[in-house]
Order: C-alpha cells, then sequence, then structure tokens
C-alpha cells in the first residue's frame, strides 16, 4: 500500500499523458463523425438507389465487424499488403489510423440514429411547411432540426458513453492511450514494474469523464423539454 | 370571374383511381364545402389545390391564372410550386402547428422568412419585423387567442390549436383558404369554437374550401356544396338543394333521407 503512494505521482502522471490522447481521439471521432453520419443518413435514404444500396452495404459492413478488426485492417493493410503505408510511422500514424477507423465506425451508428430521428419527425411538419411556401432547406433549418435533436440526444448519449470507452480499443495498434499507459506499467515504465494496479486505475479516468458527460448531455436533454 | 377553377382533375396512386375527372369552379368571398364518406378523395382533392399532391392530369387555376397544367412539365418543379402554393392556405386536421415555437411565432415564421425575399429586407429589418409582429397578434386576437400568443402547442387545447393553425394560414393572406376537416380530431365541446371562428371568416366574405364531415355546419357556412363519392362528384349545388333535395340516389344514401 505504502508503495502505491509513493507511485502514485508519477503514475498518475503518465496516466494524464495518456488520458490527453483518448481525449483527442473521442473529440476528433465526434468532429468526424456527426456530419459524416449525417451525410450517410441522407445517403441511405436518397431516392437515388445506387447510393442508398451504397449507405446501406457500407453500413452493414461497419456495424457487422468488430471495431478492432476495422482498426487492425485500416492500420496495417496499406502498408503490409498494399506496401504504401499511407498513415506514416510513430505515433502520428497510429493516431491517423485510429481517427480515421473510430469516425467511419461512429458515423455509420449515428447514421442510423439520425435517420430515425428525421424520419420520427412527423411528414405533416413538413407540409406544413410547404404549403405556408417555404423552401425545403428553411423546412429543414427553421421546423425539422430542432425536433430530430430532440429526438435523437438519449440514443446519440448513449453512442457518446459507449465512445469514451471504445477508444481503448485503439490499444490493438498501441496507440498511447491512457490503457497503453497503465499497462507500461507492468513491464516497466518510469522506473516501476511488475505494478497492475495503474492499469486498474484507469477504470476512475472513464468514471469521471463519462460521470461529466452524463452531467452535460442530461441537461441539453432537459434544455430541449420546452415542447414535445 | 371565378376565383379558382379546377378542370378534370385526376389523380391515381399506383392502381387506385383517387380522383376521376373532377371539375368545379368557386367565386370570390364564396364558401365551398366537400362532404362524402372517408376515401371518396376529398382530401386529396385539397392536397391537389395545395401542390402536396401532382394530379396526373388537368388544369388548376387562380384568378385566371393557370397555376398548374398538367400537360406543362415546367409546372411541376418545386422552386415553381413554392410561390403558386401561396394562393392556397391549408389548415389541416392534426393542426401540425411546430412544436417548438410559441403561438405567435408558429404564426410569424413562414412571413418572416418570406419576408427575406423583399429587395429592402435588409434595410427595413426592424420595421418588417414589427409590421408582422403586430399582423400575427391582431390575427391571434381575431381567433380569441390574445392571452394564448406565447404559450407552446402542447400547453394548448385542441380547439385553441387548431385556431392558431387557422391565424398561421390567414398570416400569408391566401386567397383561398382550405380546410382538411378542421374538427376531425376535436371532441364536441372544442368542435364548437374551431367552428366560430370559420363561420365568422365566412361572414367576412373570406374564400374557402372545407373538407368536414360535420354536415349541420356545411348546410349553414356554404355556399356551394360537392359531394363526392369513390373520387367522383356525385352532385353538386346550392346547400338546400343538396342537402334539402339530393337528385341522386348516393346523395340520399350518404346524408341518410
Amino acid at each position: 500500500m505504502e508503495r502505491i503512494f509513493e507511485q502514485m505521482p508519477i503514475v498518475i502522471s503518465s496516466l494524464n499523458v495518456g488520458f490527453i490522447q483518448t481525449l483527442k481521439l473521442f473529440f476528433v471521432t465526434l468532429i468526424g463523425a456527426f456530419p459524416l453520419g449525417l451525410l450517410i443518413a441522407f445517403g441511405s435514404m436518397s431516392r437515388f438507389r445506387p447510393l442508398s444500396y451504397f449507405a446501406k452495404f457500407l453500413v452493414w459492413i461497419i456495424r457487422g465487424t468488430p471495431l478492432m478488426i476495422q482498426l487492425l485492417i485500416i492500420y496495417y493493410f496499406p502498408g503490409l499488403v498494399l506496401h504504401n503505408p499511407v498513415w506514416g510511422g510513430g505515433e502520428t500514424g497510429r493516431f491517423l489510423a485510429a481517427s480515421v477507423s473510430f469516425i467511419l465506425n461512429y458515423a455509420c451508428y449515428f447514421s442510423e440514429i439520425y435517420r430515425g430521428g428525421i424520419q420520427g419527425v412527423p411528414i405533416g411538419q413538413e407540409e406544413a411547411g410547404l404549403v405556408l411556401g417555404m423552401t425545403k432547406s428553411q423546412i429543414f433549418f427553421k421546423v425539422t432540426l430542432l425536433q430530430m435533436i430532440k429526438r435523437i440526444v438519449p440514443p446519440m448519449s448513449n453512442e457518446i458513453i459507449t465512445l469514451v470507452k471504445d477508444t481503448s480499443l485503439a490499444r490493438i495498434i498501441a496507440l498511447q492511450e491512457i490503457i497503453w499507459a497503465g499497462q507500461a506499467f507492468m513491464k516497466g515504465s518510469h522506473g516501476i514494474s511488475g505494478a497492475i494496479w495503474p492499469l486498474f486505475f484507469t477504470a476512475v479516468y472513464y468514471l469521471i469523464f463519462n460521470g461529466i458527460l452524463t452531467m452535460l448531455l442530461g441537461h441539453l436533454e432537459r434544455k430541449l423539454n420546452y415542447f414535445r | 370571374m371565378s376565383i379558382l377553377e379546377v378542370e378534370h382533375i385526376s389523380k391515381s396512386f399506383n392502381k387506385t383511381e383517387a380522383l376521376k375527372d373532377i371539375s368545379f369552379s368557386l367565386e370570390r368571398g364564396q364558401v365551398l364545402s366537400i362532404i362524402g364518406s372517408s376515401g371518396s378523395g376529398k382530401t386529396t382533392l385539397l392536397r391537389c389545390l395545395n401542390f402536396l399532391e401532382t394530379p396526373d392530369r388537368g388544369i388548376i387555376r387562380v384568378n385566371g391564372e393557370t397555376l398548374f397544367d398538367a400537360d406543362n412539365p415546367a409546372a411541376k418543379l418545386e422552386s415553381v410550386i413554392r410561390k403558386k402554393r401561396l394562393h392556397f392556405g391549408l389548415v389541416f386536421q392534426s393542426f401540425n402547428l411546430f412544436p417548438q415555437y410559441t403561438a405567435l411565432q408558429n404564426v410569424m415564421l413562414a412571413k418572416e422568412l418570406l419576408a427575406r425575399e423583399q429587395p429592402d429586407y435588409k434595410t427595413r429589418k426592424k420595421e418588417i419585423y414589427e409590421e408582422i409582429r403586430s399582423l400575427s397578434e391582431s390575427l391571434l386576437s381575431q381567433m380569441g387567442l390574445e392571452k394564448r400568443k406565447e404559450n407552446y402547442p402542447h400547453q394548448l387545447s385542441g380547439g385553441q390549436c387548431q385556431r392558431v393553425a387557422i391565424a398561421r394560414a390567414l398570416a400569408l393572406n391566401p386567397d383561398i383558404l382550405c380546410f382538411d376537416e378542421p374538427t376531425s380530431a376535436l371532441d364536441p365541446e372544442l368542435t364548437g369554437e374551431v367552428l366560430c371562428v370559420i363561420k365568422e371568416l365566412a361572414d367576412n366574405n373570406t374564400t374557402m374550401v372545407i373538407v368536414t364531415h360535420e354536415m349541420a355546419f356545411a348546410k349553414d357556412v356554404a355556399d356551394h356544396v360537392i359531394f363526392m363519392d369513390e373520387g367522383s362528384i356525385i352532385e353538386q349545388g346550392k346547400p338546400a338543394q343538396v342537402f334539402g333535395n339530393p337528385s341522386e340516389e348516393r346523395t340520399r344514401q350518404f346524408l341518410g333521407t
């Protein structure tokens, strides 16, 4: 126990560095997947058949296979099979590959949430806009969008919280996120070796961050409660 | 000259003929009631007038201007249709108010968006907003809702919602105001207040097309009645004639006389 107190400052500072990388992957994924998901959602609802088939096929592939496999394929396939290492070496390359994998994966999940949100807004809302002489884009931005956001906040919150934990999968391509940083103390890092508690301790980071997110998302949900 | 002329409108959904060769006309300031059983094509006809459905054949004219001609493909472009829609207002059975806006905002929204297309919008922004606001407030007062203007739709009764919807349609000052079973989603108590408002509009010579199941109301308020069955007009004429002395067997069956 005393050992742990001695090791604590070193471990914390190392885990903090790892957690920064976790947070970076988390936010980059959100920033990329929010708009890409909307594009895929519009694609799968398109009346242009080839586009909607393509979007649905993509969603099927991405949702039908483990994110871990997607990470491995996206990171290793270009270099090892095509002999064209597009990602470059080192941590930057790993982060780039992880970002692409996560954005693609989460965009597909988001697209289904968006689709549910858009299709959940009654058709009468659009028709009311049309007979009032609004353009399609005015109807989307002024009428449908907020109702759709209200509908998607709860399922989206769920995905966002899952994403926080899913970032740990990037460990499989040795991205130096918090799990990687915690695990390093088993083999030896910063003069500490054979310690498994730092790995267990990473859970506290996830727990606190998810606690904050849950509060923020709950606040957003209540903000939108002024209408039904 | 008639304000509205509908000639030979037909519309099919897949293989079902919803409207078969519908023709009628309406004079300015008059009220037309369309009656008939569910599925007789009344609502489809209203939706065609408001360009929510595109007729397969036929012509629609307002004030002598051809708004729609099935033989002219250019007439089906969304951008062309949008302005033409403004000749008509439509009040829905299920209100379709925008839930995230207050009663007042519901009435103002479309007119505000339309005002942005005026050339002097940028310089007169504030003035235009105030104009629209006071117009909308007076419309809500006319509907007896001056105390409800800051309420959201979910805080209003069905009858109040429908009256907001009527004010919203009136705000754009349509040539012809259409009602699609405006009281079918309301209980009898609330039906009365909505019918009252429509009656007032009729007394003020608002040109209206009303699809309704309220026979007594249709008889009272209409200048002209159309009875539809299976997508066709079976009989039309003055209310006294259609209700009092129908010439068609099918009309008598429907009215139970």
